[in-house]
């Protein structure tokens, strides 16, 4: 790692840690667990070039399944995030191992045909709690002694969790399997001519993408204290997108900032009443006609230029 | 190193943003926490629910407080107001953070159900109130009720409840039912099923229709050859103004009559008389009712530039009695003022016979209303004829079958 990137990034855990003294403990946790689950995504999109639409259906299923695990079958906080990070790494593999087969706008149609299949089957599963959503989730004590109901301490867990996340995708692109995923991107025939199962690898990415997803889901429904079918919603597919195109595709901490802007916007245009809409998409009509690489992207490329 | 450093410090920039955004302020103790009694206005603001809440439901609560006289002794009244999106998570963490850094004691509005039980379920944590009247859905007075949550306006059960029962009352005694396949549609029609038989009616089938659906013409052809006399539509929103249309347009409303399970005035407007008459609905405010309502109405109007629909006025009468209650408590310590308001007949243009139940339950009379022909219609707005008035004992669910933990059996 360069000395610039160590200090950038020392400098950014420094600001996560002391965060919560000064902002809205519940909103931090909102934009991390976004920050989360946009990298996730960017993991497949900007790192190996495939554009899932229909990674909502990871965030979703994994909260479900975390809340239910807590909620009804009294499960530990611990095993229940793993339930559903499992659950979406196997819903991953599931319509991973269909998807891959097709390329470019099929194989988006394609994520976004079984995500809207499984927002039905959210709808009407008694568990679910259908429109009304699954409420009042606990958070009890994670290991056993760490009282996640105070929310200065939730966050510190939430970070960490986030922590987690982010250092494995980081891992991910700059292990060989990542300058693999890389080549695919840019050129997936020559990837394939070069004697790599370029199938093994994307299954292996959209799993990796839908697992961490799905930690992310899980964290998130424990967070807010339910689950809603706002998080299987194809909007929510939609809306991942556009945080990792605002933040810049392909960089480490563009999805980042981009959940960072759009959650921002969410959360404080929310008393302007019936500008909210008209803001946010004005501002990301800006940003796609101005910042063609992104916010982080752009910055690096002026660094760089 | 100076461009590294530099970009170490946009990023820093980005990520502060919101934090400047997020100031806390000093919160006073007192009587009056933080010596002011602030109203939160919580909704729908530019989704499909903006019609009956929305501004709307903010016009109302500010003119409760406007009429109030703006202040309670020397204390100050205020109301803001939040767009929701219908996005639970947005409306109870906005909610969560009204409580914890703005000072507000009261939230209302709350319509669309998924919002309305998260954030009863934040004013219990927070030890705050939450004054429902947007939401239908019974769980918040049953398995979500919580002592820091009322229920004001109407809910899933009364509409479905007292359209059947009406309407078997008054001869409509066979009825078949067009439902939403999903949680809400099934209760729906479960309840309303359930009183049709109740009171000696029959149900001759029901066909189950996809959420969204844009095309009923096979469920009507289905419906109109059932020969009952009453189609009762399961549904809500788009759905419901879907199947009406559709229905006319077949001319299944020339020999069965439509009852609508959760119409609201608003959607009659943009019906039009045309497409809506004849149907049977049920509702707890009508502006035309009397000269109370008429008053209020005129006022709103005024202001919003459209009738008050069952969430606008309910809005006001909700933010009225609760400044009420407050005044009466001398605090605006939530738990005293639901003890107070529990302990009061309430009574206003809005609530006919109100009385807080136990499990949260604002009770209060309803009203079953059939839509005018355009012919009869004399005036702008002038859509309802009050066919019958649902005594408010009976209009809601009974507190024997409630499934509210609070609630002693």
């Amino acid at each position: 790692m360069p000395r610039s990137h160590r200090i950038l990034y020392a400098a950014l855990l420094i600001l996560g840690l002391l965060a919560p003294l000064v902002a809205y403990p519940i909103f931090l946790m909102k934009a991390l667990c976004f920050a989360l689950f946009a990298s996730a995504f960017n993991l497949l999109i900007g790192f190996t070039g495939l554009l899932s639409f229909g990674h909502a259906m990871f965030l979703g299923s994994a909260g479900y399944i975390c809340g239910h695990a807590i909620k009804v079958l009294g499960w530990p906080t611990e095993f229940a995030i793993l339930a559903g990070v499992a659950a979406s790494a196997l819903i991953g593999y599931v319509v991973g191992t269909l998807a891959i087969r097709r390329q470019g706008i099929y194989f988006a149609m394609i994520t976004l045909a079984f995500s809207q299949m499984l927002y039905f089957i959210f709808l009407q599963m008694p568990f679910t709690g259908g429109e009304d959503g699954l409420q009042g989730i606990p958070r009890r004590h994670l290991f056993g002694f760490i009282d996640l109901d105070d929310d200065l301490t939730m966050y510190y867990v939430v970070f960490a969790i986030t922590l987690a996340g982010f250092w494995m995708i980081y891992r991910t692109i700059h292990s060989p399997f990542g300058q693999v995923l890389k080549a695919i991107r840019e050129n997936e025939a020559r990837a394939l001519s070069l004697g790599y199962d370029v199938d093994r690898y994307k299954l292996l990415a959209f799993v990796l993408s839908a697992a961490l997803s799905g930690l992310a889901g899980a964290t998130k429904a424990l967070v807010f204290k339910f689950e809603t079918l706002t998080d299987v919603h194809w909007h929510m597919s939609g809306e991942v997108v556009l945080m990792t195109l605002l933040g810049g595709m392909g960089t480490i901490l563009g999805p980042t900032v981009g959940a960072l802007i759009v959650v921002t916007l969410q959360n404080y245009l929310a008393s302007l009443e019936g500008w909210v809409t008209v803001i946010t998409g004005a501002i990301f009509v800006l940003c796609v006609l101005a910042f063609r690489r992104g916010v982080v992207g752009e910055i690096a490329a002026r660094i760089k230029g | 190193m100076k461009r590294q450093l530099l970009s170490a410090l946009v990023a820093s920039a980005f990520a502060l943003a919101p934090v400047a955004m997020a100031q806390p302020k000093p919160a006073a103790v007192g009587k009056f926490s933080d010596g002011i009694v602030k109203i939160g206005v919580l909704t729908d603001m530019s989704g499909l629910y903006s019609d009956l809440g929305g501004q709307g439901s903010f016009i109302a609560a500010q003119m409760a407080v406007a009429d109030f006289g703006n202040q309670l002794g020397n204390v100050k009244i205020e109301v803001v107001s939040a767009d929701h999106q219908n996005n639970a998570e947005t409306g109870a963490n906005r909610m969560r953070e009204w409580f914890d850094r703005q000072q507000v004691d009261m939230v209302t509005d709350l319509l669309n159900s998924a919002v309305g039980i998260a954030t009863a379920k934040v004013a219990n944590e927070k030890k705050r109130l939450a004054i429902n009247v947007g939401a239908g859905s019974t769980r918040i007075t049953n398995e979500d009720c919580n002592p820091h949550t009322i229920h004001y306006a109407y809910d899933t059960y009364a509409l479905g409840y007292g359209t059947g029962k009406a309407i078997v009352k008054t001869g409509g005694d066979t009825w078949f039912f067009l439902t939403a396949d999903y949680a809400f549609g099934h209760s729906l029609e479960k309840d309303t099923a359930d009183v049709v038989k109740a009171n000696g009616g029959k149900v001759l089938g029901q066909v189950r229709h996809p959420l969204n659906a844009a095309d009923f013409s096979s469920f009507l052809l289905q419906a109109q050859s059932s020969k009952a006399k009453i189609i009762g539509l399961a549904n809500a929103g788009g759905d419901t103004i879907n199947a009406i249309k559709a229905a006319n347009e077949f001319g299944i409303t020339k020999n069965q009559n439509l009852a609508g399970l959760l119409v609201f005035i608003t959607d009659i407007h943009s019906l039009g008389l045309n497409t809506a008459q004849g149907m049977l609905l049920t509702d707890g405010f009508y502006w035309d009712m009397d000269d109370k309502t008429r008053a209020f109405s005129k006022r709103f109007f005024e202001k919003a530039k459209k009738m008050p629909s069952m969430v606008h006025a309910g809005v006001y009468s909700a933010t009225m009695n609760y400044l009420k209650a407050v005044k009466a408590a001398g605090t605006d310590d939530a738990a005293t003022v639901v003890a107070t308001l529990k302990k009061s007949n309430v009574d206003d243009f809005f609530l006919r016979n109100g009385k807080l139940r136990e499990d949260g339950r604002m009770i209060h009379d309803m009203y079953l209303m059939q839509v005018k022909k355009q012919a009869d219609s004399k005036y702008p707005w002038d859509y309802y004829t009050l066919k019958a008035t649902i005594p408010a004992a009976e209009a809601f669910q009974p507190m024997s079958a409630s499934r509210c933990p609070m609630v002693k059996k």
